[in-house]
């Protein structure tokens, strides 16, 4: 009964491929899987669209919408409803086959990292040797859909918005594929079943996720950065920051495009929240031994849900980085913490069991932090504020 | 010669021929990048995965935009005045048909040397890990060696020297 | 015409483009492009080789072709650098306009 459940959905595809001739049952499986992946997370971001809307009004001390539907539930169906009879306004100096492009290409590449994710027992779309270099492929080709969106408007703010997205992603690309590299060295292979699978042991009850681990809770932290950074979501969401560029790269696009880079940044962080769940939360593996009885595919993602809410969060709580301080910030304090990262599993990897392994790799990652920290600040000449204008 | 390769090969050739023939260089750097992203997709009808995805990751995600960085920092999306080709373009055309028509010749003329269909090679990363650091490490120690000189270079080259008059 | 030969040539056009779009455009740039699509040919010639060779399991096209592609990405990045030095001084990138060595 209990493992009926936990394969419902796979079972469910079987009986529907089994109904159809031999010569169309591959196409029809793929298929059905594709389209169960495309109507499930939609849904999903018009529950974070509420979430995220009513969460922030609360930690900001008010309610969030309220009108449509009881508690404001049907606010994302309204949603859809105004943008997709907004009006469609391409400006005429616009790059039209480019403007029209580059939503379509960010919400393409958006939804193939999908592909690898393993949401459930034996429920990853496509089992493939190197699905994490896959997904990082796809996630590097939302920068240049970025770009196109910004340099086709024909506009110096969108351009200026998608010049800083674009810096801002490609220097957090790299601490999120070593904090990740961290984790593969572990396990010693690319593949995502692998990864979850190997962290789908127990000790006395207890899992063996990564994130329980000195080096995972580390890496945990630098991917959770490198992750929000690479969404551009707050406190890294200066290009498109109210305040600074109006809109930043999709000032131009109105109606259904803007429906579709707005979909594109939530599901983006579905997906990216999926993939951090996958590498150091343990996937689908249930937090202790005795709640097995659970359905896999209902941890998989009440953890994406849990992490969903922790960014929104971080975003009603942090203030916003300033581009030079983002920068900085990746390139002097991410990047080399995660290369300590790696010699640390090193370390754990070759000590042998037991508690001193633990107290050593702890005390590698604290120190380095601590002084990391300490030589920063002591260069910061903290004073009177002093200019330097553009040449 | 699956209908698969007919359609990438079309794309990849499409893009190429875009990439050198278009006006606005911002759209031949677009073409250039559709052209990567097809020759990605023969390496992966190759069964050569790894290959394919690290060429997405890299020339989609690195060089393309690197490439488009350039283009805005020199204005070269100011399409110029006086025609995009240069003066010698027919000398350069037909060198180009010349190379194409010599390795066209030669690949047609060999088709019955050449090696026949095999199975595909089931190569795992694993293999691919193990290779790089047992017989392929002195290549993969130098290339670590090249790409950081010519990081360095390239940092040096392109930064603003302080004091230099504009 | 076989599979191989079919990959072959098509290597064997991008290339002839590629050199086509090196020698007869104006800007920079676009000769750096031209290059890239040549190398790039280059490497589909490697791996249609390594699938329909002998020894697929010695890995030597693949390693060969991955080393290419870290080569010209490294090339790629500064020979832009060269052009917008190139660029800052003599504020263009015109091929045609370059022809004398006086700095």
């Amino acid at each position: 009964m209990v493992s009926t459940l936990d394969q419902i959905f796979v079972l469910l595809k079987h009986w529907i491929v089994s109904l159809l001739p031999a010569v169309l049952q591959p196409v029809t499986g793929v298929v059905l899987s594709v389209v169960a992946i495309i109507c499930v997370f939609p849904a999903l971001f018009a529950i974070s669209v509420l979430l995220e809307r009513k969460g922030l009004g609360r930690m900001q001390n008010r309610i969030g919408p309220n009108r449509v539907g009881p508690l404001g539930i049907l606010q994302p169906v309204a949603d859809g409803i105004k943008s997709l009879t907004k009006e469609d306004i391409v400006p005429t100096n616009a790059d039209a086959v480019v403007h029209f492009m580059a939503p379509v290409f960010l919400v393409v590449v958006v939804f193939m990292g999908y592909a690898v994710l393993p949401m459930g027992r034996n429920m990853t779309l496509v089992k493939m040797d190197a699905a994490l270099l896959f997904y990082f492929a796809m996630g590097a080709s939302t920068e240049l859909a970025v770009f196109m969106a910004g340099w086709s408007s024909r506009n110096k703010y969108s351009l200026l918005g998608a010049m800083r997205a674009v810096a801002q992603m490609i220097s957090y690309e790299v601490p999120l594929l070593l904090s990740s590299v961290s984790v593969v060295m572990i396990t010693g292979s690319l593949s995502l079943d692998k990864i979850v699978e190997a962290q789908n042991q127990y000790t006395w009850g207890l899992p063996h996720w990564y994130i329980f681990t000195p080096w995972g809770c580390a890496a945990f932290v630098m991917f959770a950065i490198a992750a929000t950074a690479e969404t551009n979501r707050s406190p890294f969401d200066l290009p498109e920051g109210e305040s600074e560029l109006v809109a930043g790269y999709f000032t131009e696009y109105s109606g259904f495009k803007f429906a579709e880079f707005f979909l594109g940044e939530y599901v983006g962080m579905l997906s990216i929240s999926g993939l951090g769940t996958t590498l150091f939360l343990g996937g689908w593996s249930a937090p202790l031994e005795v709640l097995g009885f659970v359905p896999s595919w209902i941890w998989f993602f009440s953890k994406v849900m849990l992490s969903i809410c922790v960014m929104i969060w971080m975003r009603g709580t942090l203030p916003r980085l300033r581009q030079d301080q983002l920068m900085n910030f990746a390139w002097k304090f991410v990047l080399p913490f995660t290369l300590l990262i790696l010699v640390d599993v090193v370390v754990w990897r070759f000590m042998g069991e037991g508690w001193l392994r633990w107290v050593v790799c702890s005390a590698i990652l604290l120190i380095a932090y601590v002084g990391i920290g300490r030589s920063e600040m002591l260069r910061k000449k903290i004073g009177p504020r002093s200019y330097r204008y553009a040449e | 010669m699956s209908i698969v390769f007919w359609i990438l090969s079309f794309l990849t050739v499409l893009g190429g021929l875009a990439a050198v023939t278009l006006r606005n260089t911002v759209h031949c750097a677009l073409a250039v990048a559709i052209a990567f992203a097809g020759l990605a997709l023969l390496y992966l009808q190759l069964d050569a995965q790894f290959a394919g995805f690290a060429q997405i990751l890299i020339y989609i995600g690195a060089v393309a935009i690197l490439v488009v960085f350039a283009i805005l920092l020199t204005r070269g999306s100011d399409t110029p005045t006086d025609g995009i080709f240069s003066r010698t373009w027919f000398a350069g055309t037909a060198i180009a048909a010349a190379v194409f028509a010599v390795l066209g010749w030669a690949v047609i003329q060999s088709v019955h040397a050449l090696p026949h269909e095999t199975a595909a090679p089931e190569v795992t990363v694993n293999q691919i890990g193990n290779a790089l650091l047992g017989r392929y490490v002195l290549p993969l120690e130098i290339v670590a060696l090249l790409l950081t000189a010519s990081l360095v270079g390239a940092v040096m080259v392109a930064m603003h020297e302080k004091g230099e008059s504009k | 015409m076989t599979a191989l030969g079919g990959y072959l040539l098509v290597a064997a056009l991008v290339f002839a483009i590629g050199l086509g779009g090196a020698l007869t455009r104006r800007n920079a740039i676009l000769v750096l492009i031209g290059i890239e699509l040549m190398l790039n040919a280059a490497n589909l010639n490697l791996i249609a080789f390594w699938r329909y060779g002998p020894h697929p399991e010695a890995l030597t096209g693949m390693m060969f072709a991955v080393f290419s592609i870290a080569v010209a990405a490294a090339e790629a990045a500064v020979g832009l650098g060269l052009v917008i030095s190139i660029y800052r001084h003599t504020r263009t990138t015109d091929l045609d306009e370059m022809n004398r060595m006086k700095g």
